[in-house]
């Protein structure tokens, strides 16, 4: 029929139209990042580190063909910046070759006992062990709360744990990192504790447990009422006065808590309320995987997550910022065949009123 | 004084005949207002949009009970309290994003069955013009539309554009200031162009559909073969049930049956985009708040208006907010650029059968272009693809001067 014909030209524009501006324009503008499945090796560091040799060794090329005036010394500072790279490389080859060479699974038993020193500064509430500061005091001493321990083993990446114990600045791939590293001891001993904080996390978590564990440290996430010290709690006003001491005592807390934080951090870490429309699903999970990979030279450690940890955080995510897919995909069915009963009856009515015009 | 039935009973047809002469408009409105019956699902896309109107007017009008117009409150209003605390909010958000975004594919594609068919030449003039009015306005309803989030493209784009007026060289800031009356997107901006986009801008988009429908009514519409007939003579056929000869249909109920059901097929459509797939008319950077300190990486405007936008970007400041400008305007001169007698469609036209896929395929090229970061080999495709542009609207006049009558 005539009209299909028309119909299919109009569709297919649309849907060249649809891949221009959609998936093509995405292509382009987002950088590919190579996604790892959660797996803790070293792998992305150390290809990253490759990368800006390679970049700098064509750099250097360019710039002794060039015969500019004063090369020497921007060669030198170029061979300076070279050489360190490489040297980091060497290290980080060596470290990620070390805990790929620790063994799995280590004694919980002997874990525990070392556990002492790791409760200075975190608290493990499941075992009636209270962080020893509150927020406020923690961020004065570390810049940042250290977080609550009593998930981590069901969160964390075994291995990343082992390797955050030995040098939390490696493991998180960032330079600095309050918590200092080698406090384990050996290889083994961080293996132990490992261990045991394996064999304490429970069995289930919930998405916001597990958001607060990983990511509620840094990040505040309105929606969801969370800031980085805890819930926003429920306060009253004064009849007479209408003002809500208890709230705005409450909120200078978060504001000195968040001060300390972006003087850490560089800057203060974005709310995640509605993060989850604002970014990608390939961005979010590279980005939590290796942040390097997507935003070089920035404060935020790689966490470690398993993919089940992962997961769990993106559901809390998509709780606050997309609350309405369920709702969505409840209700879609039924509008949809509404309008396709409506159709057919529209049909039926459109064949009876042309039926002997043509 | 007319005489007036005392024993009509209010409201009844007659009483209402004696008033407001109901009868008479029913007959010019719908069951005498005739139709070509040589036309296709194309000429029902009036009426699609038409109520895609109707369905961006009464999501709006529920999105405005909630939405708050301050730059301190407007992202949570809408991503929070619209989002997750209003029943349904949800639905009536998406309904209105993507009824955006639609509603430009959709003019579109009525644009270009009018030049396809040639609907714009001798007496179909205001049609055509009337038709670009409400293109215009509604591109700067979309716009003050996307202002409203408050988000990180609400912001950026916003800040693009309205530079856009400082003319170049002319630098004409002072310009750019009284428009966003401060020296920054801020409150002052916000609150006009709510303004503009719930109030002003609808009730100018709603006199120019009124104006756009009377413009139809003494040229009617085309059809198919662009063929001209004795529309009285034909209605007559008709009316003495010959209706198989007779080339015309009344629009009420004939013709709207068949509105009806593409509409209905529309929506089908329109339903799956909003609740399967509404990203693509949600920008996610517009998910971040505004934030004055920190540009995007990516700054683009919608779909819908990349294709001007890359007209812009190519050249430099001057040369390019010239070919800018020339973009935004050329369409309505299209009657007059066509010099050519033949009502017909396009791929009867000789070679503007080749300049009508040329337009179209170079204004997806176009769109396209717009949207990639401008770097190689994109700019250069972009360049050519502007400058085509250009060439095809001055290219015009002569080819069709030199078109065969038909
Ligand atoms: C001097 C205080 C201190 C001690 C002692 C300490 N930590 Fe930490 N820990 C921190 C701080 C601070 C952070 C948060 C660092 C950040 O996010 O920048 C942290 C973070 C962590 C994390 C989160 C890592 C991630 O991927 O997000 C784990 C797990 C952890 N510590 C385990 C331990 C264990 C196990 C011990 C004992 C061997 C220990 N910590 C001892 C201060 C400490
Ligand atoms: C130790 C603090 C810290 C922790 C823990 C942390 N982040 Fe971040 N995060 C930051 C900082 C700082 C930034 C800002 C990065 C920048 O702009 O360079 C950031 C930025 C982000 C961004 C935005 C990136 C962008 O595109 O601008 C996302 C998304 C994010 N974090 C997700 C997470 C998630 C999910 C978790 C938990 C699994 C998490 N973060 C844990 C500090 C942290
Ligand atoms: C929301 C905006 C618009 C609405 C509601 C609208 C509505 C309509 C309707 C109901 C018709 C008659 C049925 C049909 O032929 O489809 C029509 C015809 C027409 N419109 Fe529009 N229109 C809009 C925008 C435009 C635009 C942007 C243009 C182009 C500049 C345009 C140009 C025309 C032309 C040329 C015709 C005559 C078609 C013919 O004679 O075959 N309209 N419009």
């Amino acid at each position: 029929m005539k009209e299909l014909k028309v119909l299919s030209i109009v569709v297919i524009f649309t849907l060249v139209l649809y891949w221009g501006v959609e998936p093509f324009a995405h292509s382009q503008m987002h950088k590919h990042v190579e996604f790892n499945g959660f797996a803790y090796n070293g792998k992305s560091d150390i290809e990253q580190l490759d990368e800006k040799i390679k970049k700098i060794n064509e750099e250097i090329t360019e710039l002794k063909n060039s015969g500019g005036k004063d090369i020497k010394t921007k060669i030198a500072d170029k061979e300076k910046e070279l050489n360190e790279l490489k040297a980091k490389l060497d290290d980080t080859k060596k470290f990620w070759a070390e805990i790929n060479k620790v063994p799995k699974g280590g004694d919980a038993a002997a874990g525990k006992a070392a556990i002492a020193a790791c409760v200075a500064c975190h608290g493990i509430k499941s075992q009636g062990m209270k962080a020893p500061m509150d927020p406020n005091a923690a961020a004065a001493a570390y810049g940042v709360n250290p977080p609550d321990l009593s998930n981590a083993g069901a969160l964390y990446d075994e291995k990343f744990l082992i390797a955050f114990l030995k040098s939390p600045t490696h493991a998180a791939h960032v330079k600095k990192l309050a918590m200092p590293g080698g406090l384990a001891g050996d290889d083994k001993n961080a293996a132990n504790i490992v261990a045991y904080l394996k064999s304490i996390a429970p069995k289930e978590i919930t998405p916001k447990e597990a958001f607060v564990t990983a990511c509620g440290r840094c990040h505040a996430n309105r929606y969801g009422k969370w800031t980085q010290i805890g819930d926003v709690p429920k306060t009253k006003s004064n009849i007479k006065t209408g003002q809500d001491i208890d709230a705005l005592k409450f909120k200078e807390k978060v504001a000195d808590y968040q001060g300390k934080l972006a003087n850490y951090m560089g800057k203060l870490p974005p709310d995640l309320s509605i993060i989850i429309r604002a970014r990608s699903e390939d961005f979010l999970k590279t980005f939590v995987e290796d942040p390097q990979s997507q935003l070089p030279g920035t404060a935020m450690p790689r966490v470690g997550l398993t993919k089940e940890g992962y997961e769990k955080v993106i559901s809390y995510l998509e709780e606050t910022g997309d609350p309405s897919k369920p709702k969505r995909e409840a209700t879609g069915p039924w509008v949809l065949g509404f309008f396709v009963i409506f159709s057919l009856l529209a049909y039926g009515w459109y064949k009876s009123q042309w039926k002997g015009l043509k | 004084m007319a005489h007036f039935d005392e024993n009509a009973r209010p409201f009844s047809n007659k009483w209402l005949d004696e008033r407001i002469g109901i009868n008479t408009l029913k007959r010019v409105l719908s069951t005498e207002y005739w139709i070509p019956k040589n036309i296709n699902f194309l000429w029902a896309m009036g009426m699609v949009l038409a109520a895609t109107f109707g369905m961006l007017l009464i999501s709006g009008i529920f999105l405005l009970m909630y939405y708050i117009p301050d730059t301190k409150q407007a992202f949570d209003s809408v991503n929070y309290t619209i989002m997750s605390q209003v029943g349904y909010g949800w639905l009536w958000r998406h309904i209105h994003g993507v009824g955006a975004s639609v509603v430009f594919l959709i003019i579109y594609i009525h644009m270009f069955t009018g030049i396809y068919y040639g609907s714009y030449k001798r007496g179909r003039e205001l049609i055509w013009l009337s038709g670009m009015l409400l293109f215009v306005v509604f591109s700067a309803e979309a716009f003050s539309g996307y202002m409203l989030p408050w988000g990180q493209m609400s912001y950026w784009a916003g800040m693009v554009i309205t530079n856009l007026f400082s003319g170049g060289s002319l630098h004409a800031n002072g310009l750019v200031e009284w428009i966003r009356g401060d020296y920054i997107p801020g409150q002052a901006y916000l609150g006009r162009f709510f303004m503009l986009h719930v109030l002003l801008l609808p009730l100018v988009i709603i006199g120019l559909i009124v104006f756009h429908f009377g413009t139809l009514r003494l040229p009617h519409v085309n059809n198919k073969d662009g063929e001209e007939f004795d529309f009285a003579a034909e209605a007559e056929k008709y009316k003495a049930g010959n209706k198989k000869e007779s080339k015309v249909i009344p629009f009420n109920p004939v013709f709207l049956s068949k509105d009806v059901f593409v509409m209905g097929i529309y929506f089908i459509f329109f339903f799956y985009l909003v609740f399967y797939h509404f990203e693509f008319a949600m920008d996610p950077v517009n998910f971040d708040p505004a934030n004055g300190l920190k540009t995007p990486t990516h700054i683009y405007p919608e779909w819908y208006f990349l294709w001007s936008y890359e007209i812009l970007r190519p050249f430099p400041t001057d040369p390019g907010l010239i070919a800018f400008a020339f973009a935004q305007v050329i369409f309505f001169a299209l009657p007059f650029l066509d010099r050519s007698p033949n009502v017909a469609p396009a791929n009867r036209r000789g070679i503007f059968k080749f300049w009508f896929w040329a337009l179209l395929v170079d204004m997806i090229i176009l769109t396209f272009m717009g949207k990639v970061p401008p770097v190689q080999p994109w700019s250069n495709i972009g360049l050519v693809a502007a400058v085509t542009f250009i060439a095809l609207w001055i290219l015009l006049p002569i080819i069709t001067k030199l078109e065969k009558k038909l």
